[in-house]
């Protein structure tokens, strides 16, 4: 097994290196991509999302919980992420890992600075605001997974419903609206491989690019981005990059419903 | 759970809260083969429950302290989303509960994997309940047995679960959520349908002799029917040939 991966490994690099992929795709196309929201009734939000055969799942829960000191009246955003050994045999049971905490934090990172969702509409009283927690469930891996994850996030806040509040406790199963999203924050992954930059990585261009860039994007700003490997981007990659992602991230944008 | 909660009526007029009789399953449905790592995958639908689970294996057995030489060690991770209940935010990994789910469906399966064909290896059971509303041990036993089958391990029985509880004095087969909660009683069973014997045995609750029979036999012939839904998502798998497979809940 471990030889016939070095064997595909080498051939996908060797494509690459000539401009082209081994399923055929464009340098900057995205595999299929399929979003299914609204999946699940106990969430307050939820969606699923394909992007070729990776598939994440990301639920959206509202809970009460304490301020943080520095910012009393505002509400707490948490994202996480599950590598789910069920996912790949690549992932193990146990501790979070690197790969998914960074997974967490770049999807994170993208929803908290475009500033989406009005966390300081959370607030309820002076000890209590709301809790809004995004858990992005990993179930089967196929390379580009912050990409996946971030759509399935952003599309499982749009479909997500306010829980309705009475004396600072949450009536589950009633809502008073949807969740105000101002917009719509999504990332473009690229893989380099020496000099050749590509959209969407395979795992199998995965396992022997030098990096990747991801840049997460407003329809109108970069919001977020991260630099992931060994290898190096230039500036000149970062202005293409970004171009593209604006480009691309209308795309991904107009497949969210909600 | 909802101990504070005033109690439902649970049974009137012949009829439970969800409108069913004492031997009524709630709407099954399962669907093989969802996942493409996996080596076999299997979703199931039960009630509200929505149950993901994936298989890996046989494959080396790891920290190799673990090993058998005789025989596979199947290992099983049963695991709740966060997002899964209806009330708060769960916290994400295993905690007591979950582990001793997780021990007595790897106990159950540990009896039907023919483990004898592949010494020094392990087969990993992961399930996971992306919504719950009742009856997840059961569900995933149901599920995982499934994955199994699609992922070609080789078991003597295709098993499956469910639970019967004690409703204002009814004994009836499936509980929901409300039932769990507030019934007298919940016993969660699978059998083998090759055999009869059991293999998954837990009760919580007061029953009697005539009771534990009357469940017995309820579990028994639900069985039957929930055996059905698995061969025929089996089935499925081989008539409609597909090269990338997804999960799709509607």
């Amino acid at each position: 097994m471990e030889s016939l991966n070095e064997i595909k490994r080498d051939t996908f690099s060797a494509l690459l290196l000539q401009g082209k992929r081994s399923d055929g795709r464009a340098m900057y196309d995205y595999r299929k991509i399929n979003v299914q929201p609204s999946i699940l009734q106990n969430a307050e939000g939820a969606s699923l999302v394909s992007i070729g055969r990776s598939q994440v799942m990301a639920g959206i829960k509202f809970d009460i919980a304490k301020p943080y000191a520095d910012r009393p009246t505002e509400g707490v955003l948490s994202t996480s992420a599950d590598l789910l050994p069920l996912a790949s045999h690549l992932f193990e049971t146990g501790p979070p890992s690197a790969e998914s905490i960074e997974l967490a934090r770049v999807v994170d990172r993208g929803i908290r600075s475009a500033n989406i969702v009005d966390l300081s509409s959370f607030s309820i009283d002076e000890e209590k605001v709301l809790a809004l927690y995004i858990d992005l469930y990993i179930l089967d891996h196929d390379g580009n997974l912050i990409d996946t994850a971030a759509l399935a996030a952003m599309s499982a806040l749009s479909s997500a419903r306010m829980p309705k509040i009475e004396a600072g406790k949450i009536i589950r199963g009633e809502f008073t609206g949807k969740l105000p999203v101002k917009e719509k924050v999504v990332t473009c992954t690229f893989g380099k491989l020496g000099a050749k930059s590509f959209l969407d990585p395979s795992l199998d261009e995965e396992k022997g690019m030098d990096c990747r860039l991801t840049i997460a994007t407003t329809p109108t700003h970069m919001c977020a981005a991260q630099k992931g490997g060994w290898g190096t981007v230039t500036e000149k990659d970062l202005a293409e990059f970004l171009d593209i992602s604006m480009e691309k991230g209308n795309e991904l944008r107009a497949l969210i419903r909600g | 759970m909802g101990g504070s909660a005033e109690k439902p009526a649970l049974f009137t007029n012949g009829k439970r809260v969800d409108g069913r009789g004492v031997e009524d399953l709630r709407p099954l449905k399962i669907v093989a083969r969802v996942l493409n790592d996996a080596e076999g995958s299997a979703y199931v639908e039960w009630g509200k429950n929505k149950i993901l689970a994936g298989i890996y294996g046989p494959r080396e057995c790891i920290p190799r302290h673990d090993q058998s030489l005789y025989r596979a060690i199947v290992k099983c991770r049963y695991g709740m989303a966060p997002f899964s209940g209806a009330e708060e935010h769960g916290r994400s990994g295993p905690n007591r509960r979950s582990k001793e789910i997780s021990k007595v469906i790897k106990e159950a399966f540990e009896n039907v994997v023919i483990s004898e064909n592949f010494p020094k290896t392990e087969i990993s059971i992961f399930v996971e309940v992306l919504q719950s509303d009742g009856g997840t041990r059961c569900a995933a036993v149901t599920a995982a047995a499934v994955a199994l089958a699609d992922a070609g391990i080789p078991m003597k029985d295709l098993i499956s679960a469910v639970a019967v509880c004690k409703i204002d004095g009814q004994i009836a087969v499936d509980p929901g959520k409300e039932e769990d909660n507030f019934g007298e009683s919940d016993m969660p069973i699978a059998f083998s349908p090759r055999t009869g014997e059991i293999l998954l045995f837990q009760m919580d609750g007061l029953l009697t002799k005539e009771e534990l029979a009357r469940g017995l036999e309820l579990a028994r012939n639900a069985s039957a029917k929930i055996r059905e839904v698995q061969v025929a998502a089996i089935r499925k798998v081989y008539e409609e040939p597909k090269e990338e497979r997804f999960l799709i809940i509607d």
